[in-house]
């Protein structure tokens, strides 16, 4: 009867030591997740008029940590500033109409699309829209691409 | 009959026995009577002091260990762990601070002294076989002290926020990115977020100054006394009827020797402190990459190894396939050979040394190899992952295999002397890695001559 009642114990300690460890397992690994915030600016960003931005052009926005693409044909791109091979960040060059990587030598086109190695993917891009005449930038939204497609541009 | 005041004081505080003993008798009390020394044994074989036996490198390694401790404790009391004021203040320890710079200085000084030293004081027991029998699990515990020196060191360098640290910290975390599945969510872990920020430097510091630290005073206990109960440090079997069994008090033939080897140690690392310092570059810039940015130099060869292959070979296969041979260790070597000489024997030595000598042409063959026929390599979808991913991967491990049976059959060795051989081989070959990386690469991740970058 005695041994019974010691094996259930046992078995009672056990469970709920057990339950316990994963409670605290949890809730500590829980605390520990990075709270989601949104990048740099933190939203919507107003880059600005559209009549501001010439066509084939690049503006760099500090704040935000994106580049505003304005291509040939109007439409607009806005692409993260971080190289997708380690994190860099990779200025515009204007001359050689490309972003040029100083860690590791990765070079994207306008369009953000991997021109050489070692940069696995093309430059991450946040949804540009355009209201009433003006730019405006998601940056709490970054999209990863395989490859450039006409149906990221922005009109 | 009282005695005096001073001579209760004093007697309250050394309960029994003297203080400077100067008997054998006394000397053993001594031993067991200190709070300092009652870990250590009575008495120790007259085999296992002599300095080329081991070469300190464990007590090295305790002693720099002290170091980091207290020049660390010291800078927190002036440090601000937040992006805005941390730079700063690490201005204002280097400036404002009387004797700042030369703390800080020794503070990174005996920080990159400890990694050499822990990874030589884990070759010298990998190469006296110190992790078989009773020995077998404290290794396992000196390969996660290895791990935590090696945290240790990559939390404490983004503490300063300058251009170097921000940016070795964004490329050493951009590598966790490649993990396949979890790779993303593992960064944000690691930095806090999406980006290095506010809350990267505060996890990091906690981590550095506090998880880190309680977790090696657990550890580092833990380890010494397995030592202890393992019977001390690994010795060759004693020869019947010889010297071999004679044993000396440790009070003071060891204890003198330690307490001298400790101090060469602080004055070596004063003396580069003051000397050299520790370089402090410009404010963190998250808008400007350096050019070219490289990851510390212990993470180096990681680096130069991602110039080369796959990101999922070089960031996940090899580092897992490493950790796991290095934890395994013990438990797959041959339990019944004799130890406690160095290589194990002549024939083990000159294994060794071929696979040091083999790792040292083809590693930089390789490297260059690579940078001649890059251009020319096929760039079709799916070609990263065979000609970049499974053709080095393939090559190394049957390279490895190839060497241990060519060895093996020439020399005629022990199964631990192949082993043994086969480690030297990757070890000697990943520091060939890192030495290129750090000394050979120059702007964009050229490969170039030290002496013009």
């Amino acid at each position: 009867m005695a041994e019974r009642r010691r094996a259930f114990l046992a078995r009672m300690w056990a469970g709920l030591s057990a339950v316990a460890a994963v409670q605290g397992g949890w809730v500590t690994a829980s605390f520990l997740r990075p709270r989601v915030v949104a990048d740099g600016a933190g939203g919507l960003f107003g880059a600005g008029a559209v009549d501001r931005f010439a066509p084939g052009t690049v503006t760099a926005f500090a704040d935000g940590k994106f580049y505003l693409v304005r291509l040939a044909d109007g439409g607009f791109l806005a692409l993260h500033r971080e190289c997708t091979h380690l994190g860099c960040t990779v200025p515009w060059d204007p001359e050689q109409q490309r972003f040029a990587c100083p860690c590791h030598a990765s070079v994207f086109d306008i369009h953000g699309a991997v021109v050489n190695a070692p940069a696995p993917r093309p430059l991450d891009t946040f949804p540009v829209r355009i209201e009433n005449g003006i730019v405006k930038v998601d940056t709490s939204q970054r999209q990863r691409r395989d490859r450039f497609d006409p149906s990221q541009v922005a009109v | 009959m009282k005695l005096p005041l001073a001579r209760r004081i004093w007697d309250s505080i050394v309960l029994r026995g003297p203080v400077i003993p100067r008997t054998d008798r006394d000397r053993a009390f001594v031993t067991i009577h200190t709070l300092l020394l009652h870990l250590r044994p009575v008495k120790v074989p007259a085999r296992a002091i002599g300095f080329t036996h081991t070469f300190g490198l464990g007590g090295s390694s305790a002693v720099l260990l002290g170091l980091l401790v207290v020049s660390g404790l010291l800078m927190t009391l002036v440090y601000q762990p937040a992006p805005g004021v941390a730079f700063d203040s690490v201005v204002r320890i280097e400036r404002d601070v009387r004797f700042g710079t030369l703390v800080r200085a020794m503070h990174y000084w005996s920080a990159n002294l400890l990694v050499l030293v822990v990874v030589a004081h884990a070759a010298r027991v990998f190469l006296t076989g110190g992790y078989h029998g009773a020995r077998q699990f404290n290794w396992v515990v000196g390969v996660a002290l290895l791990a935590m020196v090696l945290g240790s060191a990559f939390t404490g360098y983004l503490l300063p926020w300058d251009q170097l640290s921000y940016w070795a910290v964004t490329i050493s975390t951009g590598m966790l990115g490649y993990v396949p599945v979890i790779g993303e969510r593992l960064q944000h872990v690691a930095r806090g977020g999406a980006d290095i920020g506010a809350s990267t430097l505060v996890v990091f510091y906690t981590t550095h100054t506090s998880i880190l630290p309680a977790l090696f005073v657990a550890m580092l206990s833990f380890h010494f006394w397995r030592v202890r109960k393992a019977g001390g440090v690994v010795l060759p079997p004693a020869a019947t009827g010889g010297s071999d069994d004679e044993k000396v008090l440790f009070v003071p033939h060891l204890l003198v020797r330690e307490v001298m080897l400790a101090l060469a140690i602080a004055a070596v690392v004063v003396l580069l402190g003051a000397a050299v310092g520790a370089p402090l570059g410009e404010r963190a810039n998250p808008g400007m990459s350096p050019n070219p940015a490289k990851a510390p130099w212990y993470f180096m060869g990681l680096q130069e190894l991602l110039v080369h292959v796959h990101p999922v070979v070089a960031v996940v296969v090899i580092p897992c396939l490493a950790a796991l041979a290095l934890v395994l260790l013990p438990y797959v070597t041959a339990d019944d050979e004799p130890t406690g000489t160095w290589f194990q024997s002549d024939r083990g030595r000159r294994a060794a040394g071929w696979g040091a000598l083999v790792a040292l042409v083809v590693v930089p063959l390789w490297v260059l190899a690579h940078e001649f026929a890059a251009p020319h390599l096929p760039a079709w979808r799916g070609a990263a992952a065979v000609v970049a991913g499974l053709l080095p991967l393939a090559f190394v491990v049957a390279g490895g295999l190839a060497f241990g049976r060519f060895v093996q059959r020439w020399h005629v060795l022990r199964r631990n002397e192949v082993t043994q051989a086969l480690v030297v081989l990757y070890v000697v070959g990943f520091a060939a890695l890192t030495a290129i990386g750090v000394w050979f690469r120059g702007a964009h991740m050229a490969l170039v001559w030290p002496w013009t970058r």
